[in-house]
C-alpha cells in the first residue's frame, strides 16, 4: 500500500475533489483515475486483480479516461517486472521493470533528482531544472522512445516518466515534490 | 544527479515547536504547521517533527499537527518520538506522515522494524540511533531513552541488523558531537555509511558550513539533519544551498 492520503491531500490542496475508493461505480463515474502505490509489485498486482478493480479500471482507460500511475502504480503499467521473480503487469505501456544495476551507489534510489523532461501535457517545459522526489529500487526498462516523457540519472539514465495516449506514469512522487510536483498534478487534473 | 538533502528538524512539545526559527512573516514561531510551511518555502528538502512529549494525551495532539501539516506541505515529512507499535505507525501514516522514525522501541523490539517494513514498506521506516564512542575507542555503543541508557550494543552490528530487518534509512546522531558545533562525527558516519546500502542522515554537531561538506564527502552521508544552526538564525536553508552549489555538492535548486 502507498500513502494514498498524501496523493489525495495534494489534489484537495489544488482544489480537486479526490476520493480514495474501493467502489467500482465510483471508478466509472470519476473523471480521472490515479493509481498510487509503494510496496512490492507482486502483492499490488495480485490485490488489484482480485479486488475486481483492475477490470473496471482497464475499461475506463480504454474509453480514454485520463489515468496516472505513481511509483509502483507506474511500474504496474508495463508488461512484466523482475522484482523478486517474474511477474506479469498490465501491458498498458510496452516495457519491463528491472532492478537498479549500479555499483558504488545505494539502492534504493532515494531523494531529490533532476527530471529531464520532454515536451508533454504534464510538464511545464519552461526552465531546465525540475527536481522531484524518488524512492525506488526498480525502474522501467526497454521502453520504446516514443513513450518516454521524462528521464533521470542514477548511475545511468533511466525512464522516470511515460505516456501512452491517456495513460501517464511517474516513477517519482509528484505529491511529495513540492511546487514542481503540484504543478504536474494540476495539469493532470485539468486534462479532458 | 541525486541531491544531498538538507532536513530541518523541529522539536515539538505538546503541539508547540520548541526553539522555533524567527522567519520573517511568521506570526507564531511556535506553530509547527506555520514553521513547516516556512521551511518548505525556504527550500528544505524534507522535514522532521520530533515529538518530545511525555504523555499519551499530548501525543494525540501530534497526530493533529501532522494531519494539518500534510494538508499544506508537499515534501516528505518524517515523524519521530514515542512511536512504539505498528499501530502507531499506521496512525501517523494515515494522518499524512511519509516516514516514521523509531529509536528506543526498535532497540527493545527489533521486529517492529520488520513488521512495519512489511506492512507499510521500507521507505517509511527510519531508524534513529544515538551512538557514543566507547572509552577504549574500539567502536561506538548504541544508547536508548534519548541517550540516557547504554545498551552495550555495537553501533555497526546494530546498523547491519536494522538494514537486514528492512529499515529504509538511518538517522545517526553522535552523542560525542551533538551540541558541540564542532562538526559532525565523521568517523562514525563514515563507518555506518560504508557498511549499509541504505541512506544515512547525519545529525549532531553542525556549527559552520564546512561541517556539511565534510560529513557529506568524508563522512559519506546522504543527508544532513539540521536543528540549532537554523534555530539560532546563524544560517538559512538558502545559505546552505548556496554553499553547496559553490562547493559542487549536488543540491536541489
Amino acid at each position: 500500500m502507498g500513502n494514498l492520503r498524501s496523493v489525495q491531500k495534494a489534489f484537495e490542496f489544488l482544489g480537486f475533489d479526490a476520493h480514495i475508493t474501493q467502489n467500482k461505480n465510483e471508478l466509472v463515474n470519476a473523471s480521472h483515475i490515479i493509481l498510487p502505490g509503494v510496496g512490492a509489485f507482486a502483492d499490488a498486482a495480485k490485490s488489484l486483480a482480485q479486488s475486481g478493480m483492475q477490470e473496471v479500471m482497464l475499461n475506463e482507460i480504454a474509453k480514454g479516461k485520463p489515468f496516472l500511475g505513481i511509483c509502483l502504480g507506474m511500474q504496474l503499467l508495463f508488461d512484466q517486472s523482475f522484482e523478486n521473480g517474474e511477474h506479469i503487469g498490465l501491458s498498458l505501456v510496452p516495457g519491463q521493470v528491472t532492478r537498479f544495476d549500479v555499483t558504488g551507489l545505494k539502492v534504493p534510489h532515494m531523494g531529490w533528482n533532476n527530471l529531464i523532461v520532454r515536451d508533454n501535457a504534464l510538464f511545464d517545459s519552461e526552465g531546465a531544472d525540475k527536481y522531484v522526489y524518488f524512492v525506488h529500487s526498480y525502474h522501467a526498462s526497454d521502453i520504446p522512445d516514443e513513450f518516454i516523457i521524462g528521464e533521470a540519472d542514477y548511475g545511468y539514465r533511466f525512464t522516470a516518466a511515460v505516456q501512452k495516449d491517456n495513460v501517464f506514469g511517474l516513477q517519482f512522487h509528484p505529491e511529495k515534490s513540492g511546487d514542481v510536483g503540484l504543478s504536474m498534478l494540476k495539469r493532470f487534473g485539468g486534462l479532458k | 544527479m541525486l541531491s544531498k538533502r538538507i532536513i530541518p528538524c523541529l522539536d515539538v512539545h505538546a503541539g508547540r515547536v520548541v526553539k522555533g526559527v524567527n522567519f520573517i512573516d511568521i506570526r507564531d514561531a511556535g506553530d509547527p504547521v506555520q514553521m513547516a510551511k516556512a521551511f518548505n518555502e525556504a527550500g528544505a528538502d524534507e522535514l522532521v517533527f520530533l515529538d518530545i512529549t511525555a504523555s499519551a494525551h499530548e501525543r494525540s495532539i501530534m497526530s493533529d499537527v501532522v494531519a494539518k501539516t500534510a494538508e499544506e506541505v508537499f515534501i516528505p515529512l518524517t515523524v519521530g518520538g514515542g512511536i512504539r507499535t505498528v499501530e502507531d505507525f499506521r496512525n501517523m501514516l494515515k494522518n499524512g506522515a511519509d516516514k516514521i522514525s523509531v529509536n528506543t522501541a526498535a532497540l527493545k523490539n527489533p521486529t517492529l522494524i520488520s513488521e512495519a517494513a512489511e506492512k507499510f514498506g521500507s521507505q517509511c521506516v527510519v531508524c534513529a540511533i544515538d551512538a557514543k564512542l566507547r572509552d577504549d575507542k574500539s567502536g561506538w555503543d548504541v544508547y536508548l531513552n534519548g541517550g540516557r541508557v547504554n545498551t552495550g550494543r555495537d553501533l555497526l552490528e546494530w546498523v547491519y541488523e536494522i538494514e537486514r530487518l528492512g529499515a529504509g534509512e538511518i538517522l545517526l546522531t553522535s552523542m560525542d558531537t551533538d551540541g558541540t558545533k564542532d562538526g559532525y562525527d565523521l568517523p562514525a558516519t563514515r563507518a555506518v555509511s560504508d557498511i549499509v546500502n541504505i541512506p544515512v542522515i547525519a545529525s549532531g554537531g553542525a556549527g559552520q558550513m564546512s561541517h556539511f561538506k565534510d560529513v557529506l564527502t568524508v563522512g559519506g552521508a546522504d543527508a544532513v539533519l539540521v536543528a540549532s544552526i537554523f534555530h539560532y538564525g546563524d544560517y538559512t536553508v538558502q545559505d546552505v544551498k548556496d554553499y553547496f552549489i559553490k562547493e559542487n555538492i549536488p543540491v536541489r535548486v
